[in-house]
């Protein structure tokens, strides 16, 4: 036993060195149209043996590491006592929620501007995780694509208010009606596939809706983006320093104080905390209406689901169509908030992310993936002197989170009634 | 006589980019075929071959070895050599833990998995995309002087002459071999596999590597052929692949030979008469209608539920 651990730490260890001394080890440098090789300094190559013989030692008292591991409590225990009862639990929740929302109206008056900013982002991430959560976490579709439909919702606000000088309240609508059809026309054959091929096919739709906007040039600017996109109004007043447009005032005049930039940053800040809530409130209707519950019974299981007669077609094709229509939402926002968008902004990463906050706050559980959305955006930002690593870690952390504790920070809990075990 | 020699020309590049499509598509579809799951950091694995050629090329070069047959031998065998690593260990450190979850785990694992190893070869040697010198240069040359001419590349061939020799090894060893026919067995049945004393791990890992190295096959000839490598460059030559295989009925592996070069030619008659900006449409719309009008690929087996 103990030769045959010994072999198998020394040859991880070889395939450590094998799979990070290469890469690591050797630097190309391009010099006009020759490449040169040099060696990285010394420390780099302590640090790759270093690495090596960490993982020998570990494979080699992996056995007790593990235990040792296994006696330390668990941070997060999954517990194992009864959901509360329905009424109580809903209460209590909705008193923290409330209390969450009526602080997070005020706080921004308080803060910098920069967090104040940071803080819209986070809004617009939890309105795409909370509708890619119907979709994922409730009717257990992959879709892989959804910040396709994101796309839809800010080109629709950047392009109408381009060609036809469309205010942002009349295209926060128009945005999301138009991101649910894309979702209806792209749902209704591609539905029918089944989990793996559909995450493809999503993926596919999400890449062809990039390519679009960054070829079709004439129309979308291509990769130079659209700028110039205005800013939301408050019942006719602008936030900048004078009135673009006519017959419109300023917020500033109207109301005789000083112009400040910040206004208009706090403005969209509560207007991205009201769409966020609204998004969890209606979705949070969904999940007990019966269309909800048909999400969760088909992803449960399919042939049960239909044989007690609900259409395969028109359950799924709801959830796809409802996160898509919150995706355009959020991708409105966007658009307001940036003022500028590009291709750059509608990427796989950005799907990946969305997913990973979905999967990280558990599947199908609101608040779980509202921490989630704050965790994943802020994270980053906090840990600025490591943002070369930022990825790198991020990546890492996707793998270790589905390692350790793939059912997510909070796992959606249902009322349920188990079977007593039979004595 | 132009156009049809324009046509043959698509038809040749197509071909020639198809079959290095096929050398990726296999490591997805063996994959897919024994656990059922998109690995997702593929088409990393390829890029990481890639670099690891390149690194070989330019140290063999800068010591001074001129004799091309053996740059190009040491190359391949290095990039193979690190790639089936990578392969092996990423296989042991983020699919083995999830394995038998919930089919969004391993998949979430992989995004993870391939975000990661983008940035490690992003880190140690920068985003910037570096030249691959074109070892292998000339070619044939047909038709008439004037206008268009039709040339069919040593590169080409190379690529042609690698891709069949790894083909028909790859078939012989599936076929053949003992691990080969535990491959088989593994992918039609892992349960009823492991009860007849196959090592299934042993087998998953097999697969994993024996797809990492031809992937590694598929770098270095796609770094000579394109000119240059970037961290950024498996990515979307593993979504082709991928494609390809699902094409081809993903689980198969002629599946997989076969959508990488219907993928390739369509790619490159869309760039040869279309416009080369929406090749990549063409190929993502080709999938779709694909697996629309049916959903297990062109020879992939039917899936029969059962209750």
């Amino acid at each position: 036993m103990a030769a045959n651990n010994f072999r198998h730490a020394l040859f991880c260890a070889i395939i450590t060195l094998i799979i990070s001394y290469p890469i690591i080890g050797f630097n190309l440098e391009a010099q006009g149209i020759n490449v040169m090789l040099t060696g990285a300094d010394t420390g780099t190559v302590v640090m790759v043996l270093l690495a090596a013989v960490m993982v020998f030692l570990f494979q080699l008292f992996r056995e007790q590491i593990m235990g040792a591991l296994r006696s330390v409590p668990n941070p997060l225990p999954q517990s194992s006592k009864e959901p509360m009862a329905e009424n109580r639990r809903a209460k209590i929740e909705s008193w923290v929620l409330t209390g969450i929302v009526i602080l997070a109206l005020f706080w921004p008056f308080f803060v910098s501007r920069g967090s104040v900013d940071l803080a819209t982002l986070v809004l617009i991430y939890v309105m795409l995780a909370l509708g890619l959560n119907v979709v994922v976490g409730l009717a257990g579709l992959l879709d892989l694509g959804y910040v396709a439909f994101y796309a839809v919702g800010a080109y629709t606000f950047a392009l109408l208010s381009q060609y036809t000088g469309i205010s942002f309240w009349l295209a926060l609508p128009i945005g999301a009606l138009l991101a649910a059809l894309f979702g209806l026309v792209l749902g209704f054959p591609v539905l029918r596939l089944r989990g793996d091929y559909l995450a493809i096919v999503t993926l596919g739709f999400g890449e062809i809706i990039r390519i679009l906007l960054n070829n079709w040039t004439t129309l979308t600017g291509g990769p130079n983006g659209i700028g110039g996109i205005p800013d939301p109004t408050l019942f006719g007043m602008e936030f900048g320093r004078r009135v673009k447009e006519e017959g419109n005032t300023s917020f500033h005049e109207t109301f005789g104080i000083a112009y400040s930039g910040e206004h208009k940053v706090i403005f969209l800040y509560l207007i991205a905390l009201v769409l966020a809530v609204f998004t969890a409130l209606v979705i949070r209707r969904f999940m007990r209406m019966p269309v909800g519950r048909a999400w969760e019974a088909l992803r449960e299981d399919e042939i049960a689901a239909r044989s007690l007669g609900l259409s395969r077609t028109a359950v799924k094709l709801s959830a796809f169509t409802i996160g898509a229509f919150f995706a355009g939402f959020a991708g409105t926002v966007f658009a307001s908030k940036q003022g500028f968008i590009s291709p750059e902004s509608f990427v796989f990463l950005e799907s990946a992310i969305i997913l990973a906050i979905v999967v990280l706050g558990g599947m199908g559980s609101q608040i779980g993936v509202v921490l989630a959305a704050i965790a994943v955006t802020i994270l980053p930002e906090l840990a600025r002197e490591f943002s070369e690593y930022r990825m790198l870690i991020f990546g890492a952390a996707m793998v270790l989170m589905m390692v350790w504790r793939p059912q997510g920070l909070m796992p959606m809990r249902r009322i349920h009634i188990e079977l007593k075990k039979q004595e | 006589m132009q156009d049809l020699l324009y046509f043959f020309q698509q038809l040749i590049n197509g071909l020639t980019i198809g079959s290095t499509y096929a050398l990726i598509a296999i490591g997805y579809t063996m994959v897919y075929g024994i656990i059922g799951m998109i690995n997702f950091a593929h088409g990393e694995i390829y890029m990481i071959g890639a670099y690891t050629a390149l690194i070989a090329i330019t140290g063999l070069t800068a010591l001074g070895v001129a004799w091309l047959p053996l740059i190009l031998i040491v190359a391949l065998v290095c990039a193979m050599i690190v790639s089936s690593s990578m392969g092996w260990a990423v296989e042991r450190v983020a699919y083995r833990p999830v394995r038998g979850r919930h089919r969004l785990i391993p998949l979430i694992s992989a995004i993870g998995m391939s975000i990661f190893l983008q940035n490690y070869v992003h880190l140690a040697q920068g985003s910037r995309n570096i030249g691959f010198p074109s070892l292998i240069d000339g070619g044939f040359n047909f038709g008439s002087g004037e206008g268009f001419q039709m040339s069919l590349s040593y590169m080409q061939i190379t690529i042609f002459i690698t891709t069949l020799i790894c083909m028909t090894a790859l078939s012989l060893f599936i076929s053949r071999s003992r691990t080969g026919r535990a491959c088989r067995a593994v992918s039609q049945d892992l349960g009823m596999a492991n009860l007849l004393g196959i090592d299934t791990n042993r087998i998953i890992s097999a697969t994993f590597v024996i797809g990492a190295a031809l992937a590694a096959v598929a770098g270095l000839l796609l770094g000579m052929y394109y000119g240059s490598v970037d961290p950024l460059f498996g990515f979307i030559a593993g979504l082709k692949a991928f494609t390809a295989a699902v094409l081809g009925g993903i689980g198969s592996i002629p599946g997989a030979m076969l959508g990488g070069l219907i993928l390739g030619v369509a790619e490159s008659m869309t760039s040869g008469y279309l416009s080369g900006e929406y090749k990549d449409v063409i190929s993502f719309s080709l999938l779709i209608l694909i697996l629309l009008f049916k959903p297990t690929g062109l020879l992939g087996k039917p899936e029969v539920e059962k209750i």
